[in-house]
This record gives structure tokens, sequence and C-alpha cells, in this order.
């Protein structure tokens, strides 16, 4: 099985008429099983369609031409118009929206988030690729073009959780190499605020019989890392992680914002040194290369299963 | 983005929190008149974006006019962490009885701003938590509605203050969340929150931290501020070679060439995208390699910007090879950067296969991008080989065998 | 003069048609083509010749064969459409 998305997941392309959507658009329905895209909304072009997708004004003429509810959507609209795109969504029944678009004021963050948890919606991103499920799904730009995608990501039972788009391939692409397949890929985005940390997203891997292991990819900055440290230890998780931090030179360099926005380190939490610290207290092993992680990943499946 | 404390207080001010009689100089003369006008003792506060400036000398006190235009001719000239000054505040010297704190930040894992209140002002909030942990009240708010005055009472109760000091800290910690909100803070700080003689709380320096993704909604704040567009207010000033860097990204609107940084190794950096650039920047240090830069390629970028990035980099004083690396691509094309980095050597007189010392960018149109780098004798490599190592042979290539 | 990576060679029926000019100049993402010859014929910015996608649009846009673009660093390969 997979999280979040599977092949009878349906979703809209919010911002479907914009260049990267329209591309994006393309790779998710060429990928897989196809995605089940079932209309895209860019306000004023009601009636065109993109790639065979059809184009409405709003969110409830998508829903209503649907006939029924829609699971997901794919903000990519620009950084001013995307709370309220994203507001819509999940007034009009809408339960998972990936948010692509980048340079959100983390007010508007805060409120989708909260707003999401009124209405028992899940945001991931925003500053995101997306979703991938190995060749069955993808929901989001990650992995490129289909056939792209196909060579990094493979079917198999590890769980990808990323703050980096581009990592969450290169890291599903080794994994891939040395034969190991993932459950889901997430890439959750690289802000200071997301709609879903690692820690949020592990009771859903946890519940997944397909995934046996969790890698991770983390920066400097912020205080997820600590908030999944606690998670596992409180949770008394069956799956291994096996996390990969970069930007470790940023310790040396405080105040100063390299790689995502929310990668900054303001204070003693924030380093890359403290983060690992947590990690590994909780269990969590931190390679010092991608490549190391394959063999780390089997051997810890190996001992969980000789317990 | 940072507010100078001058800048903080006027935002403080204007959200209707009581401010220290008080005056921005940037000459002696200046800081004279405002003594005069305050007509009491002073306080001579240097105005940088950096911490410490207690400790190296940046805040001086005057009882007359002429003591003040002195300090504040010694201040003006004093540089800080290496930051000149750009003037200093002239603040009248208040009568404390007693200092707080009051603050608001982030919370990133509950998704919600949260007020913080306590007892012990004046020095840094991070201390106080982990020492006196029952001395700092706590309260988040909602993002969709209004915090309410209660919430912020709540807050300074929690921490047993009580009496006409709860009732005037109140509104003050509360217009403190709003101005937050309406501004688009990252942090908005105000210590010491000085609790006079007289009974009255006023602001006796405030700090303030605003989101830069939010700087094209608050140009009103910014405007009034009188603060441009070009002020970009980094943790430190860019370098002629970062602003290069910078006018590189900008001379087209395709693809990004970002957060080009300077550092003072011999092996010149075309990585990226983000978390690539983390980590590759890391591998080389980690094999021993001095990189001269940092930099972040995304996007997809022209030929022209991969170029002109490359042969910025290629003329750093200090730079010897570069490496183009970057973690598979999806979007960025590997032809296109390949074309780029080899065209910025062929300009610049240099012989590809020699001044690259490796190219490791898979993904999308590898095909065409290694025929192009074979052509040129240019070693590359897929992604069977890893970021690490490719890291490792490029600092090799410079520094022979690699720790 | 050809670019490092990339020439383009059109035929002179082609670039004297004004109207195939046009239509070359609109298709092309990056430039290379425009109409700055004579009555709106074709001319080439030569300078915008290394940006080529390779995405083909030019050779669909003109008669078969009429115009080629030319990856000078795979030893004068031309690209299909």
């Amino acid at each position: 099985m997979s999280i979040l998305i599977d092949e009878t997941t349906t979703f809209i392309v919010q911002g479907i008429t914009g260049r990267e959507a329209v591309n994006l658009t393309r790779e998710c329905l060429d990928y897989g099983a196809g995605a089940q895209i079932v209309g895209g909304v860019t306000p004023g072009r009601l009636g065109r369609d993109v790639h065979g997708v059809p184009v409405f004004d709003t969110v409830a003429q998508a829903v209503e031409h649907h006939g029924g509810p829609i699971d997901g959507s794919v903000v990519t609209v620009p950084p001013a118009f995307t709370k309220d795109a994203v507001l819509e969504a999940i007034a009009n029944g809408i339960k998972l929206v990936v948010i692509v678009t980048e340079r959100i004021p983390r007010r508007d963050v805060a409120q989708m988030v909260e707003f999401a948890k009124q209405h028992d919606a899940r945001i991931i991103g925003p500053n995101c690729l997306g979703i991938i499920v190995p060749d069955v799904i993808k929901m989001g730009g990650i992995g490129g073009p289909a056939k792209d995608a196909a060579k990094a990501y493979t079917p198999g039972s590890v769980g990808v959780i990323s703050r980096s788009g581009g990592m969450t391939t290169e890291m599903s692409s080794t994994l891939t190499a040395a034969g190991l397949g993932q459950s889901t890929a997430v890439s959750i985005g690289g802000d200071a605020i997301i709609g879903s940390s690692y820690a949020e997203l592990m009771p859903l891997f946890e519940a997944d019989e397909q995934t046996e292991a969790i890698v991770i990819y983390t920066e400097p900055g912020g205080r997820m890392e600590a908030e999944l440290a606690k998670w596992v230890t409180e949770n008394d998780s069956r799956l291994p992680i096996v996390a990969f931090m970069a930007g470790r030179f940023m310790d040396e360099m405080p105040g100063m914002s390299f790689g995502h926005a929310g990668t900054i380190v303001e204070g003693k939490a924030d380093t890359a040194a403290e983060k690992i610290a947590r990690l590994a207290e909780a269990g969590i092993v931190v390679a010092e290369e991608i490549s190391q992680i394959p063999d780390i990943v089997k051997s810890r499946i190996a001992e969980r299963s000789a317990v | 983005m940072r507010f100078f404390e001058y800048e903080s207080r006027q935002i403080v001010k204007a959200a209707g929190i009581p401010v220290s009689a008080h005056g921005f100089a940037r000459t002696p003369e200046e800081a004279r008149r405002i003594a005069e006008e305050i007509a009491a003792p002073v306080v001579i506060k240097s105005q940088v974006l950096t911490g410490g400036r207690m400790k190296a000398g940046g805040v001086r006190f005057a009882d007359t006019p002429e003591e003040a235009a002195r300090e504040a001719e010694f201040v003006l000239g004093l540089e800080i962490n290496g930051h000149m000054p750009r003037g200093v505040l002239v603040d009248s010297k208040v009568a404390v009885k007693q200092e707080f704190y009051a603050g608001v930040v982030w919370d990133g894992i509950r998704k919600q701003p949260v007020m913080l209140f306590s007892d012990m002002g004046g020095i840094d909030i991070e201390e106080v938590a982990e020492t006196h942990p029952d001395r700092v009240g706590r309260g988040h708010f909602s993002n969709l509605t209004e915090v309410s005055d209660y919430e912020a009472k709540q807050v300074i109760a929690s921490i047993g203050v009580t009496g006409s000091a709860l009732t005037r800290a109140t509104p003050i910690l509360a217009r403190l969340a709003r101005l937050f909100v309406r501004h688009d803070m990252t942090l908005a700080e105000i210590n010491p929150l000085a609790l006079l003689e007289d009974g009255r709380f006023v602001a006796v320096d405030a700090h303030m931290d605003m989101e830069n993704e939010a700087r094209g909604r608050q140009q009103t704040l910014l405007k009034a501020l009188g603060v441009g567009d070009e002020e970009t207010r980094q943790a430190r000033e860019a370098t002629p070679f970062e602003l290069a860097g910078e006018e590189v990204d900008a001379q087209d609107h395709r693809g990004v060439a970002g957060n080009v940084t300077e550092f003072d190794g011999n092996l010149g950096l075309v990585i990226g995208a983000g978390g690539g650039s983390l980590t590759l920047f890391d591998a080389v240090r980690a094999h021993g390699g001095k990189p001269a830069n940092y930099c972040e390629i995304g996007g997809n970028p022209s030929v022209a910007k991969a170029c002109g990035l490359a042969k910025l980099v290629l003329q750093k004083p200090g730079v010897e090879k570069i490496a183009v690396m970057m973690s598979i691509v999806s979007n960025t094309r590997v032809d296109i950067v390949a074309r780029g980095v080899i065209k910025a050597c062929l300009e610049l007189g240099y012989d590809p296969a020699e001044k690259i010392a490796i190219f490791r960018i898979p993904g999308a149109w590898e095909d065409e991008g290694f025929k192009i780098l074979k052509k040129y004798g240019v070693e590359y490599c897929d992604r069977s080989v890893s970021m690490h190592e490719a890291a490792r042979r490029a600092v090799e290539k410079i520094q022979g065998v690699a720790a | 003069m050809p670019g490092t990576f990339i020439d383009v060679d059109v035929d002179p029926a082609v670039a004297s048609d004004p109207a195939l000019a046009a239509k070359l100049t609109e298709v092309c993402p990056v430039d290379i083509y425009a109409t700055g010859g004579e009555g709106g014929t074709l001319s080439i910015n030569e300078g915008n010749l290394d940006e080529c996608v390779l995405c083909g649009l030019c050779i669909d846009a003109a008669p078969a064969g009429t115009v080629r673009v030319v990856k000078l660093y795979d030893e004068g390969a031309v690209l299909s459409s």
C-alpha cells in the first residue's frame, strides 16, 4: 500500500494554465497508471482544457462536474493568491492539498494550516514537489517527467520524507540502485512552517503495512527533528529511521540563510550538530553520506525482524 | 529582515505601546539637540544590526547635552562585530523599578504564534527559559481570529503577576501580538519592558524581525520607516562578488542562480539546487576541500545564466578549478548547464577539460549533456557516482589525494 | 556565425519568405529567429543559438527539410523533429 494517495485518488490542479502547471499536469497524467486529474482551476479560463483536463473558474464547478467529492488539489498559483486558493479547495471538501508555490509568508501558511485542521484536511508543503507512489501515481512535479521519475523511483518498502524536493529524488534513486524500493516518497517543503512535518506523517507510515523503514532528508533550522525524535520515543515506533543532514557548514554561520527559507540557524536548537544529537538519542541513525543510506536501512530492517 | 532599534521603537509606538522619550541621531550635533529636548540624563545607544553592543561599548551614559554629543561621537565611530552604526539612539534614562520581557515568536511545530512574558527582563529570554522556566509565561494564539486582550492577560497572570502591573501590561502584550501578525514579523520583542517607579510601563528596547517574503505587502510600513528596496538587511553585507552574482541572476528570468556567497577557497562551485547545494558544500568540506563560493542553481536556467555564473566563479581570485555538481535534476537540464559552463571556460580562454574538475549532474537531458562534455574532454559522471564521491574527486584534482 | 554548440541552417527560399520568417520567430522559445531581414525576411540572432532547447518547433513550422538544427557537439548531427 501507500500513504496519502493511491491509484483511486482524484485531484485537481489549481493554477493549471500556468507554464509549470501545464508541465506538471502532463507529467502526472503520464506517470504510472496515470493520475485521475479531474479538473483544473484558473479564474476566467472556464471551458479551456490542458492536456484534456477541463478547466474551471472555481473549485465548486470542478466538484460539480466531477459529480462528487474530489480527494486532492495541487496548488501552483502565485504566492499572493495561494492562501485564497487553498481555502477555496478546503471549503469545497478537498482533504489533501499539495502546495507547490514558494515564497509564501508564514502568516498565510499558518492560517491555511489552521483552517485545514478545522476541516479535517491535510496540507503538504508549501514549497514542495509533492507525493509519489512508485509506478502508481504522482501528485506534483516530484521526479520530473514520467520517464525520469521511473528511473529514480521503484516500488518497495521504504518511506521517504524530505525537506528538499530534489533530494527526495536523489535519495530514492540511491535506494533504487541498491534494490530498495519506496512505499511512498513525500517532499514536505523547506519552509519554516509547513503543513505536514516528519512527525505528522509518521503515524501514516506506521499504519502502512508495506513500509518497513523510513529515510528522511533534513537541514538546519526549526525544530521538526526534535518533534520527530519525541514522537519516535513516545510512540515506540516499529519503523527504523535513517536520516541525512545537509548544511552542516551553516552551524558556523548563524543568521545566514541558505537552501530553503526555513534553513537558518537562529538558536542553539536550530544547528545541525544539535539536531544530529537529538535524532541519535531517539535511535535514529544519521548517515554521513547518502551512499551509506541503503546499507544502514538494510541492516536496521534486519535487526528489527530479528527481534 | 531585521529592523534597527530606532525603527522597532517606531513600530511599537505606532501600535500604541508607550516608549521612553528618545530620538535618532546621525551626528553628535543631532544627539546634543535631542538630549537638550529630553532635558535629563540620557543613554546613547549604537544603532547596529548585531548583538553584543553593550559588551562592545556601544551603550554610553551622559548627564548633559555636551556629554551626549561627546559620547555620540565615540559611538558613531565604533565598529561592532564588523558593522559600523547607522546612527545612535538618544534615550532618556528612566527610573526603572523592575524589568520585564514581552515577546512574540512563531512556533513552527504548533504552527501558531506564541506570546511570551517574563518578570525577568533585561537578559536573554532563552537563558531565562532554561534557568527559570516557571518565570516565562507562554500562550499560543489562533491565526484565524484576532488575538484578544484576555489571552495576553492569561499569559502574564500565569507567572504570578497581578495588581496594576497585570492590568497595565496586558494591553501592551496584546498590542505586540497584533502588530506581530499585522506586520508579518518573525520576532517582536520588547526587552526590557520597564515598569517605572510611577507604575507606568515603557518599552526601553525593542527588536523586530520581519519576514522577507512579506516585504511586498508591507510596503506601507517600510515606506513610513524609510527602508528602501535595496536594503536587504542580511546578517552580513553582500560582497562585490556576491552582488555580481545577483546581477548574473537578474540578467534574465529563466532559472535561478541564487544565494551566491563568497568563501576564500580555491575550488569554485557551480552547484544546485537548495538541498543539493547544502549537501555538496558539506561534501567538499568533508573531503578537505576549500570552496571558493556557495551558490544554488535551479529552475532550469538559460545557457547564458549558467555561463555567467561559471565565469564569475572562474574569475574569482584564487580559484583554480570549478566543480559543477547537482543532485538529480528533473527540471533543470543537464545539457544546458553543460553548455553554459563549457562556454564560460572557452570565453575566458581556458580548456574546459582542465578547468572543470568534475561535472556531476544526472537527470533531465543527461544523454545530450554527456555528449557535450565528452566532446570537450570534461570528466563527468552519472547518478551511479554519489554526490560525495563526485566532491571527493573534485577535491583530489586540486589537492592531490583528498582526505 | 554558428554558435559554440548549435547552428541552424535555413533554406534560402524559407528565409526570404516573410510569412515563414514570422512563423519561425513566433514558435522559437529562445528567440533564435527574427524578422530583421529586408522586408520582414528572416534574420538569425546568433547570440541566442546556444540557447536552443532542441524543441524542434522550428523544424515543424517550416516545410519538411528546409530548417535544420545542427548539434555541433555531436559531429554535426541534425535534430529530427
